[in-house]
């Protein structure tokens, strides 16, 4: 891929992670924020985290479907605009639902599950955000730094629930985000039981040495 | 992030009565002044016309209401979208005229009564009440209506009426709501049918509804009748009423069938009683940035408390 290329794509996703902010911003300018904008605010937060924290988990099945390179290098780009995301969805939450009402906040994350895994993605995503570096794969070391962010998958797990918890009945949106995270999962799955299945019908007396691996760290371990 | 609240209104903005009888002339001239959009069939819609009533203030807040742009554009109402915005984008499609009310079971006198009969049965009165949504927000709205006690003795309830079941409209045409989704997993079991106990919904403090803010009720709101129960969450206080049965037998509410561990029968505001997954301690008045905490039946314990007496609210919720 050229470098022009690869400039117009994470140009693309800064566009696209930078959009909720955008889109809030312009939606306070035109006094358009509902009749209640606490919680407008905190669903469009919500709702873009999820959609952010997808398209990440959305790269690598792209890569082992159509054999492209490139959406991996998006990865944590994406990931990290999720974070983002996330971090000012619970801020809101903080400050404009509760006003600091910590009292209360505490005995919501212990009372009531959809926050308890709410508050455990958001949790279980620092880590992963504070070790996003090239630095830190390096210092971690390629394999624990991949064992770590297998993370993701528990997290887009427990984000799904959060919403699927909260929503009330008749609400669709969130069956529909626990389907493509279904399916994202589901691809790694199969891929990687494609890839067992094709180790073990190898004849054992092929040269080890002959085996093409994939170069370190350009695989995810699912 | 403040929404700027109106002051509620003034005396002097109340119709003068002489117009307010005059009312159908100003209209026939507003209709010929007024292009709107898509021509207004014959029979329009009479949502936004005036509707004038004397205040009730004993039975009225003394705060000042929400503004109408919020109380009309942020709703629940299932039957034409789950979403707060959609009664308001699609209100067009329910027809609020011709429109009549079955009344019946165990009566005396079952009968179906006309809408415009219905307005006339007794004086419309303006009651401000805090509308308390189970979510967790509230409005404060002023309402004109007659209390629901008027018309219920008008067919006179037997001796074994214990009960009133409310149905809202069953129409997929005009209730977009109403119609299947995708993975089915949209509709609650239709028709929506609320429930009140005989003397629930003889309380003076049940106001069957016809109007708002000076106006006639606004589609999104349930034109063209429905209930307002002050000291209930919002969802009890049915919408676009067709029928009005009178039983012995507790009902099967609508959102009873839908999650019965999280929606009661009775479903007062009480802020003792947790919904499964959230706190009903607190409640954030629309228009206001700090939460404020919920009283007990919404303020009105004083005048209902009584029919609750002996009962645990915790189980009965």
């Amino acid at each position: 891929m050229s470098r022009r290329s690869r400039i117009a794509l994470k140009t693309g996703v800064w566009a696209v992670g930078l959009w909720p902010l955008g889109f809030l911003l312009w939606r306070a300018w035109a006094g358009s924020l509902t009749a209640n904008p606490i919680s407008f605010v905190t669903n469009t937060l919500g709702d873009w985290t999820l959609r952010l924290l997808l398209a990440s988990l959305g790269m690598t099945p792209l890569r082992i479907l159509f054999g492209w390179s490139w959406p991996v290098s998006l990865r944590r780009l994406l990931g990290l605009f999720a974070f983002a995301c996330a971090a000012l969805h619970f801020s809101v939450w903080v400050v404009l639902d509760h006003f600091f009402d910590w009292g209360t906040m505490g005995a919501d994350i212990v009372k009531r599950p959809y926050i308890t895994v709410g508050m455990l993605a958001l949790t279980l995503l620092v880590p992963l955000a504070i070790t996003s570096t090239a630095g830190m794969v390096r210092r971690l070391g390629a394999r624990a730094w991949r064992r770590l962010h297998a993370l993701v998958y528990a997290i887009g797990v427990l984000a799904a629930l959060h919403y699927l918890w909260l929503a009330k009945k008749g609400v669709q949106d969130p069956y529909w985000y626990a389907m493509v995270l279904v399916l994202l999962l589901g691809v790694r799955l199969w891929d990687r039981a494609r890839r067992l299945a094709g180790r073990r019908r190898r004849p054992p007396l092929v040269a080890p040495a002959l085996v093409v691996e994939p170069p370190r760290g350009s695989r995810s371990r699912l | 992030m403040l929404i700027k609240r109106g002051g509620g209104f003034t005396s002097s903005e109340i119709t003068d009565h002489r117009l307010y009888l005059g009312r159908r002339a100003f209209m026939a001239g507003a209709a010929a002044l007024v292009l709107a959009p898509g021509g207004a069939p014959a029979a329009a819609p009479p949502a936004g016309q005036a509707l004038t009533a004397q205040r009730n203030a004993a039975l009225s807040l003394s705060e000042p209401p929400t503004t109408v742009e919020s109380a009309t554009t942020y709703n629940n109402f299932y039957e034409f979208g789950v979403n707060k915005e959609d009664p308001a984008r699609l209100a067009g499609s329910l027809r609020p005229r011709p429109w009549s009310v079955q009344m019946d079971g165990l009566v005396a006198k079952p009968q179906r009564l006309d809408i415009e009969e219905i307005l006339r049965l007794a004086p419309l009165e303006e009651r401000v009440y805090a509308l308390r949504c189970v979510e967790g927000w509230s409005m404060v709205i002023p309402w004109i209506g007659y209390p629901l006690a008027a018309l219920l003795k008008r067919v006179e309830p037997t001796s074994q009426a214990r009960f009133v079941e409310l149905t809202t409209l069953l129409d997929p045409e005009q209730f977009p709501g109403q119609r299947k989704g995708l993975f089915n997993l949209g509709s609650l079991d239709w028709p929506y049918v609320e429930g009140l106990r005989l003397d629930e919904a003889m309380h003076p403090l049940t106001l069957l509804t016809v109007g708002m803010y000076g106006q006639v009720l606004p589609n999104q709101n349930g034109a063209p009748v429905r209930v307002v129960i002050p000291w209930k969450y919002g969802f009890k206080s049915a919408k676009s009423i067709v029928r009005i049965r009178l039983v012995a037998e507790q009902p099967k509410t609508a959102w009873e069938k839908a999650a019965p561990q999280e929606y009661g029968f009775y479903s007062n505001v009480n802020p003792a009683v947790d919904h499964p997954r959230w706190s009903q301690a607190t409640e954030r008045r629309i228009g206001e940035f700090r939460r404020r905490k919920t009283l007990p039946f919404n303020g009105h314990a004083d005048q209902v408390a009584s029919l609750y007496s002996g009962m645990d609210l915790k189980k009965q919720y």
